[in-house]
């Protein structure tokens, strides 16, 4: 269907695609703030929310409904346009890293496939160095705009906190590269399907990119940013109904994306272990391997964001000295090393 | 050290970590060996309406004043109660028994008034010590909480106890709550 040279099937099908990401991103980040009270409870020895529906599974629209209704209140000498900005910039940072996730093969309906990728784009991880850095803005901005101290001293450390992070990740993230050969993520992906997942060749890259992520998410042990008992939540504190939501959901989408980009580079992304799935395909036909693939994807996202929690709920905050100490002193470095004995190995490999 | 009252006192460690601690890794990882021991096991909390915390046996709570078989009050306003009461919470007025009013109260002189504040009961049971008519008891129900200071004054019709000859069901409802039986 070709009119004025522009392929329309082409486009409806990428915007139905994106619709349908960005709604299971919401859901997910919606369930995600009910899995996290619930894992909290598990872990107190309590059971958690549940009583809205059964076992609390109505929670979330509870919540959700309660943000909505709640007065909006913007402050008098806040600076207006940034300060709505900042959670619209937290939220849009949030859910574009998923424009190059692979989500799963592809699907076949008629004598299409479709991929079930919104971009394949060459420089995938580049794209996702980008837009990660950009993600700090929203808290910045929002920080800003509110015209609170505490919320600007919010600011600075999620600034300082980022970019010191950002570095020790990028570095874990070269190593990937290396081994892989591509910046293409569905690239990156196949080639694990081929050659064994990434986190058996970058144990140590693995465990860097995790901590880092978890610095960039602003989880416990890394919520200097928002530290309720220092800043008063930080740059939240001015935000009111639901652009206080944005945020919070903003905070479950990056650790939901972050889950699943872990997948995707170093667990294989949507590969399900010990199957081949293209005989797989010939038995149960190709939608049945993608919707497999793309819980297998979940699944492997979900344990990453349980994994989140679990350890927001086991360990206190870092101390501003010893969060930028591990970062500088430890993380980086450590990252370093690690590239450069990959590089060497490369190297060798291929002589 | 000081005074040392247990021998399970351990002085801080203070040695500067080593390289490989301020990574945290080992130690995080063995708090959250705590932390998912606790995700398995038992909880602990009671699911209130459905689920009620069982009173100990000897739990003092809101009083009863009691009545005897045919439904007389049995309290004679002897003001034992009321010297007994460490906290000074009961209050009375006493008044002679008329006599068509023989099925009303079991003794001459009763009760005109009776109050208790149950802001400043503890709860003591010393009333129900003192009391030699065995008018009083405490149940095994507390006081519900209110809007007003006068909500918690109980007058003595919050306090007696239903009439076993008009209201039998209740009666036995309210005695079950008395942590002993009426002597008789
Ligand atoms: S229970 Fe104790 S404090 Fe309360 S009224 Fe009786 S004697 Fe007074
Ligand atoms: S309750 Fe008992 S002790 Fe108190 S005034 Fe009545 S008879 Fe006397």
């Amino acid at each position: 269907m070709y009119i004025l040279a522009i392929d329309w099937l082409f486009i409806i099908e990428k915007l139905i695609l994106i619709a349908l990401i960005v709604t299971l991103c919401m859901i997910v980040a919606m369930y995600a703030t009910y899995g996290e009270r619930k894992v909290a409870a598990y872990i107190q020895d309590r059971y958690g929310p549940n009583r809205a529906g059964p076992l609390g599974i109505l929670q979330p629209l509870a919540d959700g409904g309660k943000l909505f209704f709640k007065e909006e209140v913007v402050p008098l000498a806040s600076s207006k346009i940034l300060f709505v900005l900042g959670p619209m910039l937290a939220m849009v940072t949030a859910l574009i890293t998923s424009a190059v996730i692979p989500w799963g093969t592809a699907l076949s309906i008629g004598k299409n496939t479709i991929p079930l990728q919104v971009a394949d784009i060459n420089i995938g991880v580049l794209y996702i160095f980008a837009v990660v850095s950009v993600g700090v803005y929203g808290i910045m901005i929002g920080a800003w705009a509110s015209n609170n101290k505490f919320s600007l001293i919010s600011g600075v450390r999620a600034a300082s906190q980022m970019v010191s992070y950002e570095l020790a990740l990028g570095l874990s993230l070269i190593a990937v590269l290396m081994v892989s050969g591509t910046m293409q993520m569905s690239e990156i992906v196949s080639l694990q399907q081929q050659h064994g997942w990434n986190v058996l060749y970058q144990p140590f890259g693995f465990l860097i990119f995790f901590i880092c992520a978890m610095a960039e998410c602003n989880r416990t042990p890394f919520d200097l940013p928002e530290a309720e008992n220092e800043l008063n939540m930080g740059y939240h504190q001015e935000y009111s109904s639901m652009k206080l939501g944005f945020y919070l959901f903003a905070e479950y989408i990056n650790m939901f994306m972050s889950g699943i980009l872990m997948a995707t580079l170093f667990w294989g992304g949507y590969d399900i272990p010990f199957v081949d799935e293209t005989k797989l395909a010939a038995g149960i036909g190709q939608n049945w391997v993608a919707f497999l693939s793309f819980s297998m994807l979940m699944i492997k996202a979900c344990f990453s964001v349980f994994l989140f929690m679990w350890i927001r709920w086991t360990i206190p905050r870092f101390r501003f000295d010893q969060l930028m100490h591990l970062g500088w002193k430890r993380l980086v470095p450590l990252a370093l090393l690690n590239m450069l004995i990959t590089a060497a190995v490369v190297l060798w490999l291929n002589k | 050290m000081g005074v040392q009252l247990t021998k399970r006192a351990k002085p801080v460690d203070r040695r500067p970590m080593t390289w490989l601690e301020s990574l945290y890794l080992w130690n995080i990882m063995k708090g959250m060996a705590v932390t998912i021991k606790h995700f398995f096991s038992r909880k602990v909390t009671i699911q209130y309406p459905e689920e009620k915390r069982s009173y100990s046996d000897v739990f003092r709570g809101l009083h009863i004043l009691n009545r005897d078989e045919e439904g007389r009050e049995r309290c004679t306003a002897c003001g034992l109660c009321a010297v007994a009461c460490p906290a000074e919470a009961i209050s009375m007025e006493a008044a002679e028994r008329k006599p068509d009013e023989e099925h009303l109260y079991r003794e001459e002189k009763y009760a005109a008034r009776y109050e208790i504040n149950m802001l400043r009961c503890i709860f003591c049971g010393l009333c129900e010590e003192a009391c030699p008519k065995d008018a009083i008891y405490l149940s095994k129900t507390h006081a519900p909480a209110n809007y007003h200071r006068k909500g918690f004054i109980y007058k003595k019709e919050d306090l007696l106890i239903p009439n076993p000859l008009t209201e039998p069901e209740e009666y036995k409802k309210a005695l079950g709550t008395i942590k002993r039986e009426p002597k008789s």
